[in-house]
């Protein structure tokens, strides 16, 4: 089995390490970092901290270079996902994509390139310390499912999820994969923006009862919306919000999104909060709240 | 010649005193030791819009000045308490006008004294360079009102004084209308900017796409509409429309609140944003977008102490 990660950074490299280990699958890595690619050619892909794993995997910055593959997983910044998805949609002309990216809307640009598309949610995290070399923070699930529109026969999206997990990163495959992703974009989009607008980490949000009653209005509209879907999300994202406020687990975490302001980077607000904003508008859900946010942090990204 | 004293003397206050020092007896109450005795040696200079250099009477205790027939209180919101009991129990005779953003300032002085009382409106800026330098930016009106024991007649008088030393102002009978317009607009520009790092530019009146700030700025305006509205006030200007006015004409205003968060330091969210929120409370209008700003204000000043 051939797979082809599109977007090595942290969380592209740890499925492309974990599913290196595997003497099944040829594993390659897409991604315009030249560094990072001319590294992982050299002395492979290496994680460390919750797993120790040296990968070998095949990267290149040139898509042409691409053989034929069985599965894509998609794991750039979602503002990046229909660049990549356009240059390396050749390879996977008789296989699937998979995107474990943050938000939503990322499988319908995958489904403008490619004709079979499996939707996905991952939560493990990580960070690239050096070229090459992952820091792995955070191990946890991924959940694999069919895209409506576009949907990759089941027995794939359950083949592909059985080499994840069988490489490290314990993945189920499900016929309705809305669920997990909604609570997770809901997680998101309620606790990233107020990070990134106020400087706080995700602990001292949620110890601000004003502020942490703003991140439930957040999950209460996202909530309306994904039931106006008729969507049941899999677990309460305040549980989730609470347990990563946890001292042992995200309260000095700054969230990704903070992360970028703080490095001027693109946030990726359009995909989470904007998302959300964007289906409650077609559905007739008023999102008031996640168009407050969207706008902010947008009006945040013009002042630089 | 009249006396007027100026309490606190940032760039409001520099730039009434230096010009209002031109035709009275001026002198300037401030907060620091060395600011005062920065302005009784080398005088208030003024540049940008004019350019003089003022001589005026400067202490830290009001018993140290001559008893004024004016008094302007130009301090910060978050400094009126602080100045309030400062003059309390000097000068009875005086009249006190109060310039702060927000609505209320007039009451929080009235506390600590039962002078006559004016209220404005200043729309006037400045930049501050140093203790005894201000430059003049924007030389537009400020607009005094009746608050306590005074009559539009008083605030005419005032007004006369002030264009006299070369300001531009206005009296109005009653002052609300104005109060409110320029409420709705600061609590709106000025939480946006300080959130955004954004000066006050085109942005704020941007409405093609859905994500477009203008959206946020008009919903935040319509809210402080219906307040006002609830509250029985006739807006005077049309704060949508002052702040399209104001950022098609290019120039791209630092709100206060935005030159706060940048220096860290406390805003003036409770005086602005505040004031409108517990007038919607009193009147019964739900304002969850203003609420929404002044909850990630407030977090935001934690983020630094």
């Amino acid at each position: 089995m051939v797979v082809a990660v599109v977007g090595c950074g942290a969380v592209g490299s740890l499925f492309a390490a974990n599913l290196a280990t595997l003497d099944d699958v040829e594993v390659w890595a897409y991604d315009l970092a030249r560094a990072h690619v001319d590294a992982i050619n050299r002395d492979g892909l290496r994680l460390t901290g919750a797993g120790e794993v040296t990968g070998r995997v095949r990267a290149t910055s040139d898509a042409e270079e691409l053989p034929p593959c069985d599965f894509g997983i998609v794991a750039t910044k979602a503002m990046h996902t229909d660049g990549a998805i356009a240059a390396t949609a050749h390879a996977f002309a008789d296989g699937c994509v998979a995107t474990v990216q943050n938000g939503i809307g990322n499988e319908e640009v995958l489904a403008r390139h490619v004709e079979r598309v499996i939707r996905g949610t991952t939560f493990p995290a990580g960070k690239i310390v050096a070229p090459g070399v992952v820091q792995w923070d955070v191990k946890g699930d991924t959940t694999l499912g069919p895209y409506e529109e576009r949907p990759a026969p089941f027995e794939e999206v359950e083949r592909l999820a059985d080499a994840c997990t069988r490489g490290g990163m314990p993945t189920t495959a499900v016929h309705d994969a809305r669920g997990p992703q909604w609570r997770k974009v809901i997680f998101n989009a309620a606790t990233n923006p107020l990070g990134a607008l106020t400087g706080l980490t995700h602990g001292r949000v949620c110890e601000q009862p004003a502020l942490r009653r703003l991140a439930s209005q957040l999950v209460d509209e996202g909530t309306a919306v994904a039931q106006a879907q008729g969507i049941v999300l899999d677990a309460d994202p305040e549980e989730l919000i609470d347990y990563a406020a946890r001292r042992e687990v995200a309260y000095d975490h700054k969230a990704s999104m903070l992360q970028d302001v703080e490095a001027r980077r693109q946030t990726e607000v359009d995909y989470l909060n904007g998302g959300i904003a964007g289906f409650g508008r077609r559905l007739g859900v008023p999102t008031p709240t996640h168009e407050t946010i969207q706008a902010l942090v947008k009006g945040v990204e013009a002042s630089w | 010649m009249a006396r007027v004293c100026v309490a606190g003397a940032g760039v409001i206050g520099s730039l009434f005193a230096a010009h209002l020092a031109r035709v009275a007896e001026v002198s300037a109450l401030t907060r620091r030791e060395e600011h005062a005795a920065a302005l009784r040696e080398h005088g208030l200079s003024v540049s940008g819009r004019a350019g003089f250099t003022a001589r005026l009477d400067a202490s830290v205790r009001p018993e140290e000045l001559p008893a004024p027939e004016l008094v302007i209180v130009a301090c910060k919101t978050t400094d009126l308490d602080a100045v309030g009991s400062l003059l309390a129990g000097h000068w009875p005779e005086a009249t006190v006008m109060t310039v702060q953003n927000g609505i209320g300032a007039d009451e929080v002085i009235g506390r600590h004294g039962d002078w006559r009382a004016l209220a404005a409106v200043t729309f006037m800026s400045g930049t501050r360079h140093d203790d005894t330098h201000v430059q003049y930016v924007l030389d537009t009106a400020t607009w005094i009102g009746p608050a306590r024991g005074t009559t539009v007649d008083d605030a005419e008088h005032v007004a006369e004084l002030l264009r006299s030393a070369g300001l531009a102002a206005e009296a109005f009978p009653d002052l609300r209308p104005a109060q409110w317009s320029k409420l709705i607009f600061n609590a709106t520009v000025n939480t946006v900017s300080a959130l955004t790092g954004l000066p006050h530019d085109r942005h704020f009146a941007e409405l093609e796409r859905p994500s477009d700030l203008g959206h946020l700025v008009r919903g935040l305006m319509d809210e402080g509409k219906a307040v006002a509205a609830a509250a029985g006030v006739e807006l005077g200007e049309d704060p949508w429309e002052m702040n399209v006015l104001a950022t098609q004409r290019g120039s791209a205003h630092y709100p206060s609140m935005l030159e706060d968060v940048e220096a860290h330091r406390r805003t003036e969210i409770d005086w602005i944003t505040g004031a409108l929120v517990r007038e919607a409370r009193r009147v019964g209008v739900p304002v969850p977008l203003h609420e929404t700003m002044e909850r990630l204000v407030k977090a935001k000043e934690d983020s630094w102490s």
